[in-house]
């Protein structure tokens, strides 16, 4: 996010950071994971809606807000929950909301984007498929037009939230194309698997469509003609995903060197070498860059400019290698109390290693930053 | 000219003038900063010091600089304005260095006279000037230096030797950091003075780099005098002036100085290595090579990171939520993508890398990365920089430094039985 927030904005990180701090700080979020709890339940998301989270990208009349800058807004959000490991599927359902406002009929608006923005529904974005398949347009999940509806049949993984959601927003291939489908979760033959669940404030699941059927009302836009908006969709995931992933490795870092400077080894503070001090600058300054590139990414997505696409792998492969990188130095920074459950590092180690990988690794993304230059 | 106008209404006449009058930025000019080589240097700045006269002449010289010593009183909007309407023109970025560090150290520390009678020259691209800090012996450790000035009445007699100095053996004028008082703490024994490089007793050397040219020179002083009034800011308060004169060469580094002419010397970042990446791995035949492909991707997001890391620190500094020294994550990010990037090419170029003339695709990327090393050094090393972020933007505890508070004249004499 900007450096210099408008009064409005600050408001909104303030709101956040103090809702998160009450109503899910780390130290919760790993209690209920110990337990083998789910992370959040609906009624903590729809407080969470109840300050704006989930109503972003809608506009007013469908229970939005008309932000004046929702892709600001939201990666400020987006912060402040990474800031706190923060549970609820603020990235899944945005994608949703993106793909009904872009490319959703007035039924289909009418129908999802109040209860998405009043966080009654909640709706998964089944994107992914093994292995390792990112990219929306690449999907192999099979969707066969029928006499008056789709036949969809194929295996989605990695699908955030696919626990409590109500609708799954499925991507799949057409004869003209790619489209994207609204299932509900109730539909005969689709079958959700838990994932082992190693973030502790996110589940994950793989979700199985055998011969599903939907009407013809389900898909999202015209199959073969969006793919501008899953596009837009997926650089507004990377986006998300960057404002989160930043806001948590601003925090841990920030955490660690409070710490190597206050500890004493040796008679001086730990930070005083320079065998430790050199490290720490190195991460400081891999860290702005993350900060800045997450925010020029937010902007270039919110003015549309033509090299949203690119800045958002070379920002995928950046914050995803440094981050993971920078937290485990942290880990060794912090010694032997980092190693233990009760210690919050573990909590940010594990969304950077899982939000590294999803949305395409970074080294997916530097092939992909290649086809994009023309290489 | 109404003091009045607007940054718009500024850049409108300026993008007017310039179309007219400068020449476009010519594609070797790349070519310029660390990796010329001497004919090529020496041409550049000849060429400067025209191209800033006919701008000083026109009346858009030193923009921000106050209107009494020729400038134009305007505000950093202006600047951007202008860098903005420029964009594409060749402009005299070798007047970076007076105008953006020693110029505004002058304006900092220097009397009314010094000022008056130096400033509008610097203006005028009459006068190139640089400074003279480090010495053989005493590189990051500045404070060490051995070059004396000894007070003889009216005059300052000085001895010793400067090195790395940018570019002196074209240059007019230098600030030079020396010890006037041994028996103080090393610190505390400093003046800054100036003078014509061209004083007698000053010899220059210019230093013959692994990359062929001579960006660099070293200086020898043999009982040179000067006037007393070439003393900047006050006797033994050195130290204070050199702080004054590192922060804004910083500033400098990160595009918030008050030098017109855009932030830094090559324009690297405007050529876009990765373009060239790709050009070098399909001339190698590796554009299919999925590990080439991993470095090109690499090289594309350093190169991608670069403005937003430098337009946040910017902010950061500017929003006074970064202590000034935020500049040394600039120029360590700078440093250390520009090697890695050298470093990539060379992985990439494979033998021809280094086995091919400059005429090659692949030729010239063993040479550059020779030079990229300069740049891991120049103006502040890696390690000084990382010492400045984790100390002073950090706030990290310094090491322990046995030389605080000690008189120099006992360090020395330590230094010397050991």
């Amino acid at each position: 996010m900007d450096v210099e927030l408008s009064d409005e904005q600050r408001f909104l990180q303030q709101t956040m950071r103090k809702f998160l701090e009450h109503e899910a700080p780390v130290a919760t979020v790993r209690e209920r994971a110990g337990r083998g709890e789910p992370p959040f339940d609906r009624g903590y998301w729809q407080r969470a809606a109840g300050l704006g989270v989930a109503s972003l990208l809608i506009p007013e009349r469908l229970g939005g807000v008309d932000a004046g800058q929702p892709v600001l807004d939201l990666v400020i959000v987006a912060e402040e929950m990474g800031r706190q490991i923060a549970p609820g599927p603020l990235l899944p359902t945005s994608a949703v909301a993106d793909a009904l406002v872009r490319a959703g009929t007035p039924e289909q608006q009418d129908r999802y984007l109040p209860g998405l923005a009043d966080g009654s529904l909640v709706a998964a974005w089944a994107v992914a498929e093994e292995p390792d398949v990112w990219e929306p347009a690449a999907a192999a999940t099979a969707a066969d037009r029928g006499d008056a509806d789709w036949v969809l049949t194929g295996r989605k993984t990695a699908v955030e939230a696919a626990d409590v959601a109500d609708q799954f927003l499925v991507t799949a291939a057409t004869a003209a194309g790619t489209g994207q489908f609204l299932v509900p979760r109730d539909a005969a033959g689709l079958s959700v698997r838990p994932l082992p669940q190693y973030d502790l404030g996110r589940r994950f699941a793989d979700v199985e469509l055998d011969a599903v059927h939907v009407p013809a009302s389900a898909a999202v836009g015209e199959p073969g003609d969006i793919d501008a908006c899953l596009e837009h969709q997926y650089v507004l995931a990377l986006t998300v995903q960057a404002a989160e992933t930043a806001g948590l490795l601003e925090r841990i870092f920030t955490a660690t060197v409070e710490y190597a400077a206050t500890r004493y080894a040796f008679g001086r503070p730990l930070a005083s070498y320079q065998a430790l001090k050199h490290r720490i600058a190195d991460h400081k300054m891999w860290l702005e860059a993350a900060l800045g590139l997450s925010t020029a990414l937010a902007h270039a997505l919110a003015d549309s400019d033509p090299g949203a696409a690119r800045l958002a792998s070379a920002t995928k492969a950046h914050v995803g290698e440094q981050s993971v990188a920078i937290i485990s130095d942290c880990a060794q920074l912090f010694g032997g109390i980092s190693m233990t459950w009760e210690h919050d590092l573990h909590a940010y180690l594990r969304r950077a290693t899982v939000n590294k990988v999803l949305y395409g690794s970074p080294a997916q993304h530097r092939e992909r930053l290649c086809a994009l230059a023309g290489l | 000219m109404s003091e009045q106008e607007t940054p718009a209404a500024f850049g409108a006449r300026a993008r007017e003038w310039i179309t007219r009058n400068l020449p476009p930025a010519d594609d070797a000019g790349g070519a310029g900063g660390l990796e010329a080589d001497d004919a090529t240097e020496l041409r550049l700045v000849a060429e400067a010091r025209q191209l800033q006269k006919l701008i000083f002449d026109a009346g858009f010289a030193g923009i921000r600089y106050p209107v009494e010593f020729g400038g134009q009183g305007l505000a950093r909007a202006h600047q951007l304005a202008w860098r903005e309407a420029a964009a594409g023109y060749r402009l005299p970025v070798e007047f970076n260095v007076t105008h953006g560090i020693l110029g505004p150290t002058l304006l900092d520390f220097g009397t009314q006279e010094q000022k008056a009678r130096h400033l509008p020259r610097m203006l005028a691209g009459e006068e190139l000037w640089v400074q003279f800090l480090s010495e053989p012996a005493a590189g990051s450790d500045l404070a060490g230096l051995l070059t004396k000035a000894d007070r003889d009445g009216d005059r300052f007699i000085v001895n010793g030797s400067k090195i790395w100095s940018t570019g002196a053996h074209f240059s007019d004028y230098a600030m030079v950091l020396v010890r006037t008082d041994p028996d103080a703490p090393k610190h505390a024994g400093l003046s800054m003075l100036y003078l014509p490089i061209a004083t007698p007793g000053v010899t220059v050397t210019p230093i013959k780099l692994v990359t062929g040219g001579s960006h660099f020179c070293q200086e020898f002083f043999d009982d040179v005098a000067l006037p007393a009034a070439s003393l900047i800011g006050e006797q033994n308060d050195g130290w204070r002036v050199a702080t004054g004169l590192l922060f804004h060469e910083r500033n400098m580094v990160a595009g918030n100085s008050l030098n017109d002419h855009g932030a830094a010397e090559g324009g690297e970042s405007e050529a876009g290595p990765g373009g060239e990446l790709i050009e070098l791995a399909r001339a190698a035949g590796r554009a299919r090579d999925p590990y080439t492909r991993q470095l090109v991707g690499e090289a594309l997001v350093l190169e991608a990171l670069a403005n937003p890391a430098i337009s946040r620190v910017n902010a950061l500094l500017k929003a006074g939520r970064m202590p000034p020294a935020g500049a040394a994550i600039v120029k360590l990010l700078n440093a250390v993508s520009d090697y890695r990037i050298r470093e990539i090419a060379l992985e990439i170029g494979g033998t021809r890398a280094v086995m091919s003339s400059a005429d090659d695709p692949a030729g010239g990327h063993a040479q550059r990365w020779l030079g990229a090393r300069i740049r891991t050094l120049a103006g502040g090393s890696n390690e000084m920089q990382r010492n400045a972020i984790s100390e002073r933007i950090l706030g990290l505890p310094r090491e322990p430094s046995p030389d605080s508070g000690v008189p120099f004249s006992q360090l020395l004499a330590a230094r010397r039985r050991t």
